[in-house]
């Protein structure tokens, strides 16, 4: 469950943002949420994808940490090294 | 549209009653069903037999559905023998009646576990997978007595319109995921549930008889039918005219 790379835990979380309808050319690491139409309930979703493929847990607090992809991403590779 | 391929149905409460008829209901559209049952065992088993020798698959599954780990287990031990739950009936439900005076804080707080927070943890499990599965439908077995008094059952009362105002708001949050939630509200219908509480409602029915709970069951049926996939957050009332 933790031994996933930083690239494939990135490419995962990019096509879970694609299963929401976000479009994968304006999937970025700077890309902000609203602007790839995404919404609470996709990040409600994402974390249960993050939590059951990668063991990682995304509390709502945390998620409010995380204004875009990039820190998403980072938030779960940072969880999934230790 | 449906998952009966790959999940199952699930309804709480269904060892007799109005979860009994769900159940078989379910089971001659192809569902799969998990009986759910808390004490009546004799009860779910003969449940399961009767879809069983009418052709169709069900499995007895044990839980109090107001013992908190009891959503887990319940839906893990369906999991393993049936796959996914894609169809929740809440049906679980409990009476401890009294006048508001006189109602004691154990008579309230059973009422409400069983009946509503129950369905919010059965329901907020289910959802997991019905989110990810893009289908799902949740239907809450509420009551009329959550819309019209009925002196004696403010404990209840409280627990079926929590049950519908529950109801129309998942509905909308998980709408786009193919998700219906919807309830059913039952007027007085033949069960152990309602012995005792008939007389003076009956002759107030309109259509002056008690439903059965095969006519409950039908409504069940069809909010979780593909014919119902527009139908969402929206509670429809079995009650022989009763509120209209």
């Amino acid at each position: 469950m933790t031994t996933a790379t930083k690239d494939q835990i990135e490419e995962r979380m990019t096509e879970a943002l694609e299963s929401f309808g976000a479009d994968r050319d304006d999937i970025s690491r700077d890309a902000k949420w609203e602007s790839i139409d995404v919404d609470s309930l996709d990040l409600v979703e994402l974390a249960q994808i993050v939590e059951e493929e990668y063991g990682v847990r995304m509390k709502e607090e945390d998620m409010k940490q995380m204004p875009t992809v990039g820190s998403a991403i980072d938030f779960v590779v940072e969880r999934t090294d230790k | 549209m449906n998952g009966k391929d790959r999940g199952c149905a699930l309804v709480t409460g269904a060892s007799r009653g109005i979860g009994a008829a769900t159940a078989r209901a379910l089971a001659a559209d192809s569902w799969p069903v998990g009986v759910n049952y808390r004490s009546d065992r004799e009860g779910a088993d003969r449940v399961v037999g009767e879809i069983e020798a009418a052709g169709g698959r069900a499995f007895a599954v044990c839980a109090d559905v107001a013992d908190r780990s009891a959503a887990d287990e319940l839906f893990t031990a369906l999991e393993e023998h049936f796959g996914p739950v894609l169809v929740l009936v809440n049906n679980a439900g409990v009476r401890a009646d009294g006048l508001s005076p006189q109602l004691d804080d154990d008579a309230w707080d059973r009422v409400i576990e069983t009946n509503l927070s129950a369905a919010f943890r059965t329901t907020r499990r289910a959802l997991r997978t019905m989110m990810r599965e893009r289908f799902g439908r949740v239907v809450n077995i509420a009551s009329i007595v959550g819309q019209r008094a009925n002196p004696g059952q403010a404990n209840y009362a409280a627990s079926k319109a929590g049950l519908v105002a529950f109801t129309a708001t998942v509905a909308a949050e998980v709408a786009r995921r193919s998700v219906t939630v919807n309830a059913v509200a039952p007027g007085l219908v033949d069960t152990e549930l309602t012995e005792g509480i008939g007389d003076e409602l009956l002759r107030a029915i309109p259509a002056r008889r008690a439903g059965t709970p095969e006519e409950v069951a039908a409504c069940v049926r069809f909010l979780v039918s593909d014919d119902a996939s527009y139908v969402n957050g929206t509670t429809l009332t079995v009650d022989g005219g009763l509120t209209a």
